[in-house]
């Protein structure tokens, strides 16, 4: 079937801030598809409220709406707009519930907008719970015996009669947000309530408990033609019960013999078939290990986060060919573009093994319960390929970047065998550490399957890896053969020589000596049964290398991705890479990416000239480096990950484009950065650089409390604490220590002041600052936590010439060519600098398009060679726009149990949205909308508890909300002094106090908002982590900065006296 | 052991051997499924050849009884990236290295499939051998594989007496050219009785046997090496008896009428080739196993009619004969291994049965 010529202009709905459970896979999903549909010559519109995101780039879509996803906005844009259609399938699951929401309340039919793809019909019938156990008992594909269930009651009765354990699934819901496994009536009671409460239908299912089952994916395509096939299976190496999202997934299957591998590839086909989807398709099974039996666990009639993985596995562009059957083409009609000769109709073939690990984030949250379970709680992944399960494996724990690149995790080396043995029925993110340490002690792969279920295959796998760390171990550095063997399953020249006793460098030269270096496959759809053009490559040790290198007369540039998506290394940071890509490209030059992160636009095939599938580690850019001899290298864009090979990269030999790994040790390096300040008369917080305890405690007491207390190599404030006392230095260098610490730790004076950020250009004699930042929290809460106001409200032009002038000379000091993020405190009419980083922020995405500067692409301009003055944008600060941009952090607190949401110089965020408008209220307004943050209005209930430095501010918060018509409640100390001003205000038990208390007016939903400053010290705080976990968990908006709530009430007086107009900022 | 594995284009691959340590020569072919090596290794269709399995992992999951694709694995050689110590799965009975052995198939790993692979996929299939030798005479070796020539298949892999299936539906003569079990099952599945007939059998002996219908197997070689089958298929074609072949028999039927097989420079060997069937106007995931194809440009308008076309290069994948009950794929709809997305076509032949007899066609 061909085209439908009658779509001519279609609205795509993205799928909003990062949060956990819905990462960069939409972004890549997205802007695939803006791509096949504009290469359609569809003109299509775009609503996100993601400012972070590449398919929110003016030349991704005709136009762009960074708007809050909400009905009240689409029904406006639609209004506007008029497209044909609207593509539901692409956004994730927000895009796919507000579509459906459009198409229920009769604003598609009323403004004659079709669904393509996929009809609401069928939507609904995979979506709704009931409707699809009803489909699935139709075609006879057997669910896990469920219920659904609409109070808690009915719950506890279904669960009496299948019996525990039983699995809580709320509907309508991300990544499984606030189900669990019960395994009595209490925690069913628990988990169901909590289910109950963030459903959006107020429904949840309970299910009958399979843990322990294998995990199986397939996934899946149809067009409107019928036609169907699927694009990859694959298999959680940890059983059912762990979140696919936290699970480590293989692709293809490796346990399943093809009776089972057909059953299941079957049963996938006749689900999409039923459900007539039109489009990609998910489909999930659980498969008994000792028979034939299973179940469907879920179908996601979408593109998914395992979509994008099964993409990148495959090399099949799933979005795009997505894009392609909603317009109407069917699959044999649709080119195959990395073959260029075949079609899209055929079934990808690997001849590699995929491995994918989750990125967890509790390396920033070491207060979180670890634990996996149905709620996921990843905030990205990595991706690995290798020709055995072993290279695969190693490559990805290097990619992950947690300190470590082999299984041997340094705190079990402490542990008995017998205490490994009890860790073994742990299920947590370390699980894969735990049973290779178990292997280590000679506890057999069988006794583990036992325990944790996981296929012997795998353990197997983790035992030839554990067999040749013996092996290096007991006979030192290996010989030709066995050192090419070590190298074959992945074992980094590091870890060979940490094995034998060794250092890198020898064994290093001892496999150049060998002759032993990687060759490269590429990833071709076919297993090489046809011949491919795909530039996409992974290392091997294999005999044949693919990745000949021809030379085209262009200059190559080699670009560094950022790695796996976690709390401080988001989004943006691919933004900037493919600006960078698309800059160079554009120039002319050759563009290599390493990168190996699925989720994401940069490692997509058709971005750069040649896609290098690999960790991002020294020896494994080296191995690269040694075979394509690029030109140079830019580091400024990759965030820390890459800004941390700037030295390895020019030891290497590569000339670094931009600032210098010179520049980037200034910046770093406490001592250098202090002359450089000294030499600009910057001021800066006075502060001590220190390697212990000791030291820290001197530190402190000569700035004088509070301190400031972070290691160097700061990644989105790792590890950064205020200190009051000594007592806190004691704890915080306690947890510091525990990870290997090669940089110093940094103490400094604490300043409370006005936070401002720029971003800036500099080409080596003028700079370009599109946009100065004001942070709308005082300095303190982590910048990325902040909410940032462009253009600024407060800041004086004398501080804003006085911020041009510092980061100017800053700039020109660290020798900067590029990039440069600079962060400043306005106190008592002072500048102080915070920081510099000498690379790109997470701010450059939105500030540019806000300002229509192309910061990326003037960026990659100036750092080869030319001059901001020839460049159409001007230089010092930048012109600012009419409109008011508020970047509001988004967070994703209800899916990390045990985690305080108490703000502070700790990163916490996991995204961002953006509000725009023409003034700054509005622009709050539409700011907090997006967050999903929930703006008080008249008749609310509003708790106020503070600690005693923010009473006095307190007052004139409670004053404006008593003004808006809310009613106000305090524990004691705050009331009292409430009460003192006159205010009306109820007093309310804190949560250690008797009933009826604080707990209750959460739990039982009679409270809207909560204002609650923790006491600096935890006795103080009492049980104040609880309450805001509690107001958390029952979706009650807790609020723990004084700054913040000023905010959120300007937004409500001020912020909706007129119409929230959405704008358009491709017109801007 | 070490192994090497020499190629008739000179290259050699330095391995391990597994599976039987003998020398053996054999046309090398390579095959893209991720899974099945069970029942690639027992279908007749590889007899004589070397299968390089592009999925590096293999021997997964075992090998057992039941997915045997007949009596005893017929490849000669399997060449495979990595072969698993143990399989693991509630089926397995034995390792594959234990199954090879135990078979005499001789087998090499820790090689470079994908490289071998790529020299097929640019020069063609060609005859390889893999030996354990400490030392060789390239020469020597070079003239052997030079000499090498799969023939007298069918004859190998064909039984030696008919066999019956009992079932209680229509009776169906099938012609064993080197046919997969799974063949027998989709029948019996549905009901038919089968008595499965030596290659060689005359047509007669079916023609007379009181048969509703009669099935053409899959099998290995050159269909033009099988003359004499193809008199006898000729005669099939002749009655009006209604005929469903695969693979060696869509062949056969086809050069029994005319028409011609070319050799493929590497083949269809996998479980992911998209077919079109052309009256349904929908595409269909295939298993293929083949080295020849009928030509295009040999089928004779007023006898044959394609009803299927390979979507990746257009060769033809399925006949119907004009005026007669007769339809042929080359792929395999019985898989195993593979999708089984085309399995509907056994439902046609038994509904193209039933209206024979019920005198509509």
């Amino acid at each position: 079937m061909p085209k439908d010529t009658s779509i001519k202009k279609v609205l795509v709905i993205g799928s909003g801030p990062i949060i956990i459970g819905q990462a960069a896979e939409f972004d890549y999903a997205g802007t695939q598809a803006c791509r096949s549909l504009k290469e359609e010559g569809v003109e299509v519109i775009l609503v996100n409220s993601n400012p972070a995101t590449i398919m929110t780039d003016k030349d991704i879509a005709d136009h762009v709406y960074i708007e809050p996803l909400n009905v009240f906005t689409l029904r406006e844009v639609i209004e506007k707009e008029r497209p044909d259609a609207v593509l539901p399938t692409l956004g994730g699951q927000v895009g796919l519930n507000l579509a459906m929401n459009l198409w229920e309340d009769g604003t598609l039919e009323q403004y004659g907008v079709r669904l393509l793809g996929t009809s609401a019909e069928s939507i609904h019938r995979a979506e709704d719970r009931q409707g699809f156990k009803d489909t699935m008992e139709s075609i006879h594909q057997p669910c896990v015996t469920s219920l659904v269930v609409h109070a808690v009651e009915d719950a506890v009765d279904f669960a009496q009669k299948i019996g525990y354990p039983v699995i809580v699934r709320p509907a309508y819901t991300l990544g499984g947000t606030g189900g669990g496994i019960a395994d009595n009536e209490d925690m069913l009671r628990e988990i169901c309530d909590r289910g109950l409460a963030l459903s959006r239908v107020h429904e949840c299912l309970i299910e009958r408990c399979i843990s322990g089952w294998k995990e199986i994916e397939f996934e899946v395509m149809r067009d409107s033609a019928g036609n169907v096939i699927t694009i990859c299976g694959m298999e959680n190496l940890d059983p059912v019960g762990v979140h696919t999202g936290d699970s480590i997934v293989i692709a293809p299957t490796q346990t399943l013999a093809n009776k089972e591998y057909q059953m299941l590839r079957t049963a996938a086909l006749d689900i999409i078939s039923a459900l007539e989807i039109e489009g990609g398709c998910n489909c999930q099974f659980a498969l008994n290990p000792d028979s034939f039996e299973y179940a469907v666990i879920e179908v996601n009639p979408r593109v998914s986060r395992s979509s994008a993985l099964a993409s990148k596995a495959t090399g099949y562009p799933i979005a795009k060919v997505a894009a392609k059957i909603a317009l109407g083409y069917t699959l044999d009609e649709i080119p195959n573009a990395v073959t260029g000769k075949t079609t899209a109709c055929f079934e990808p073939t690997l001849d590699y093994c995929v491995l994918k690990i989750p990125r967890l984030p509790f390396d920033k949250f070491t207060a979180a319960s670890r634990q996996l379970g149905t709620q996921m709680k990843a905030t990205g992944e990595v991706m690995a390929i290798g020709n055995s399960f072993a290279s695969a494996l190693m490559k990805a724990v290097r990619s992950l970047e947690q300190h470590i690149d082999s299984l041997q995790l340094p705190k079990l080396k402490a542990l008995s065998t017998e205490e490994i043995h009890k860790k073994l029925s742990v299920v947590d993110d370390e699980r894969i550490y735990v049973c290779t340490e178990a292997l280590r002690r000679g506890i057999s792969a069988e006794e583990i399957h036992a325990i944790t279920k996981i296929d012997i295959w795998f353990l197997d796998e983790l035992q030839i890896i554990v067999d040749l760390e013996k092996e290096l171990k007991e006979k030192g550095v290996p010989n030709r053969i066995r050192l090419r063997y070590a190298k074959e399953l992945g074992f980094s020249d590091a870890l060979i020589a940490q094995l034998a006793g060794s250092t890198r460098e020898e064994i290093r030269d001892l496999r150049k000596r060998y002759g032993i270096y990687p060759t490269y496959k590429m990833v071709d759809t076919c297993a090489a049964e046809f011949d491919a053009a795909t530039p996409y490559y992974y290392s091997t040790y294999d005999v044949e290398n693919e990745a000949q290198i021809v030379f085209d007369g262009r200059k190559k540039v080699l670009v560094l991705g950022s790695g796996p998506i976690r709390i401080g290394q988001g989004i943006e940071f691919d933004y900037c890479s493919v600006h960078s890509v698309w800059a160079l490209k554009r120039l002319g030059f050759e563009t290599i990416i390493i990168n190996n992160n699925p989720e994401t636009v940069s490692t997509d095939f058709d971005i750069a000239d040649r896609l290098y599938f690999e960790p991002l580690t020294a020896e494994d850019v080296e191995h690269i480096v040694e075979l394509e001899h690029p030109w140079g290298a830019v580091v400024q864009f990759g965030g820390q990950t890459a800004i941390k090979l700037t030295k390895a990269l020019s030891d290497m030999g590569v000339p670094i484009l931009g600032t210098s790994a010179d520049g980037v040790d200034a910046a770093e390096d406490r001592e250098r950065f202090d002359e450089i300040l000294r030499l600009c008369e910057i001021p800066r917080a006075e502060g001590r650089t220190v390697y212990t305890t000791e030291e820290a405690l001197e530190a402190a007491n000569t700035v004088g409390y509070p301190v400031l207390v972070r290691p160097s190599y700061v990644l989105g404030g790792q590890g950064m604490e205020i200190a009051y006392k000594d007592q806190d230095i004691v704890e915080y260098m306690k947890i510091i220590n525990q990870t290997v610490q090669e940089h110093p730790i940094l103490v400094d004076q604490y300043l409370m002041g006005r936070e401002v950020e720029v971003d800036g250009v500099y080409d080596g004699e003028e700079i370009l600052i599109p946009g100065v930042m004001e942070h709308v929290e005082r300095a303190g809460v982590h910048s990325g936590d902040s909410i940032a106001v462009y253009p600024p409200l407060h800041i004086e032009e004398k501080h804003k010439q006085t911020i041009l002038r510092h980061t100017r000379n800053l700039a020109k000091h660290l020798g900067v060519i590029g990039l440069i993020n600079v962060q400043f405190i306005i106190y008592n009419d002072t500048v102080y600098i915070i920081e510099a980083n000498p690379r790109s922020s997470r701010t450059i995405p939105y500030i540019s398009k806000v300002t229509n500067v192309p910061i990326i692409d003037l960026a990659t301009k100036v750092m080869l060679g030319e001059k901001l003055k020839d460049l159409g944008y001007g230089t010092g600060i930048y012109p600012e726009a009419d409109y008011y941009a508020v970047k509001m952090p988004v967070f994703s607190f209800e899916k990390l149990t045990d985690v305080d949401i108490n703000l502070g110089p700790e990163m916490k965020s996991t995204g961002e949205c953006l509000g725009i408008a023409e003034t700054f209220p509005q622009a709050l307004m539409k700011a907090f909308k997006g967050a999903n943050m929930k703006v008080p209005k008249r008749g609310n209930r509003v708790i106020l508890t503070v600690k005693d430095e923010d009473k006095g501010e307190i007052i004139g918060v409670a004053r404006t909300l008593e003004e808006l018509g809310m009613e106000l409640y305090a524990t004691k100390g705050t009331c009292a002094c409430l009460e003192k001003v006159g205010i009306s205000v109820k007093m309310v038990n804190k949560m250690e106090q008797e009933s009826p208390n604080m707990a209750d007016m959460i739990q039982s939903g009679t409270v809207d908002l909560i204002v609650n400053t923790p006491a600096r010290s935890k006795q103080q705080d009492g049980d104040g982590v609880k309450i805001r976990r509690m107001a958390v968990e029952h979706s009650v908006l807790c609020l723990t900065s004084i700054d913040t709530a000023h905010a959120i009430l300007t937004a409500r007086q001020q912020g909706h006296s007129e119409r929230l107009r959405p704008i358009d900022i491709t017109e801007i | 052991m070490k192994a090497i594995l020499i190629l008739e284009n000179g290259q050699t691959f330095m391995g391990e051997s597994i599976g039987s340590p003998r020398d053996t020569i054999f046309e090398m072919v390579f095959n893209t499924s991720m899974v099945g090596y069970q029942e690639i290794l027992t279908d007749p269709s590889y007899a004589g050849q070397g299968v390089v399995m592009t999925y590096p992992l293999i021997g997964n999951y075992g090998v057992n009884e039941e997915d045997d694709e007949s009596r005893q694995p017929w490849a000669e050689a399997l060449i495979v990236r990595h072969l698993a110590d143990r399989g693991s799965n509630f089926r397995c009975q034995e390792t594959l290295d234990h199954y090879m052995k135990r078979h005499d198939i001789v087998g090499i790993q820790s090689v470079d499939t994908r490289a071998i692979t790529r020299i097929l996929r640019k020069q063609g299939v060609m005859n390889a051998m893999i030996t354990c030798a400490e030392s060789f005479n390239i020469q020597e070796c070079m003239d052997m594989l030079r000499a090498y020539r799969v023939s007298n298949t069918v004859e190998r892999v064909t039984i030696a007496q008919p066999e019956h299936y009992p079932g209680s539906g229509y009776r169906v003569a099938m012609l064993d050219f080197g046919q997969k079990w799974n063949m027998i099952h989709c029948l019996n599945h549905r009901g038919c009785d089968i008595t499965l007939f030596p290659a060689h059998t005359p047509a007669e002996e079916i023609l007379n046997g009181g048969f509703d219908g009669v099935m053409l197997s899959n099998g290995p070689g050159d269909p033009a090496d099988c003359a004499d089958i193809i008199r006898e298929v000729k005669k099939l074609y002749d009655s009006d008896l209604p005929i469903f072949a695969i693979c060696l028999g869509h062949q056969l039927m086809a050069c029994a009428t005319g028409a011609k097989t070319r050799k493929m420079r590497f083949g269809h060997r996998g479980a992911n080739h998209p077919v079109k069937d052309l009256k349904r106007n929908r595409c269909f995931i295939t298993s293929q196993n083949h080295g020849y194809v009928v030509m295009a440009q040999s089928i004779d308008p007023a006898i044959h009619e394609i009803s299927h076309i390979n979507v990746n290069d257009g060769s033809i994948e399925g006949l119907r004969y004009k005026n007669k009950n007769i339809f042929t794929v080359q792929f395999h709809p019985e898989a195993s291994p593979g999708p089984v997305d085309t399995d509907y076509l056994f439902d046609e032949f038994l509904d193209m049965i039933r209206r024979h007899k019920e005198g509509e066609c």
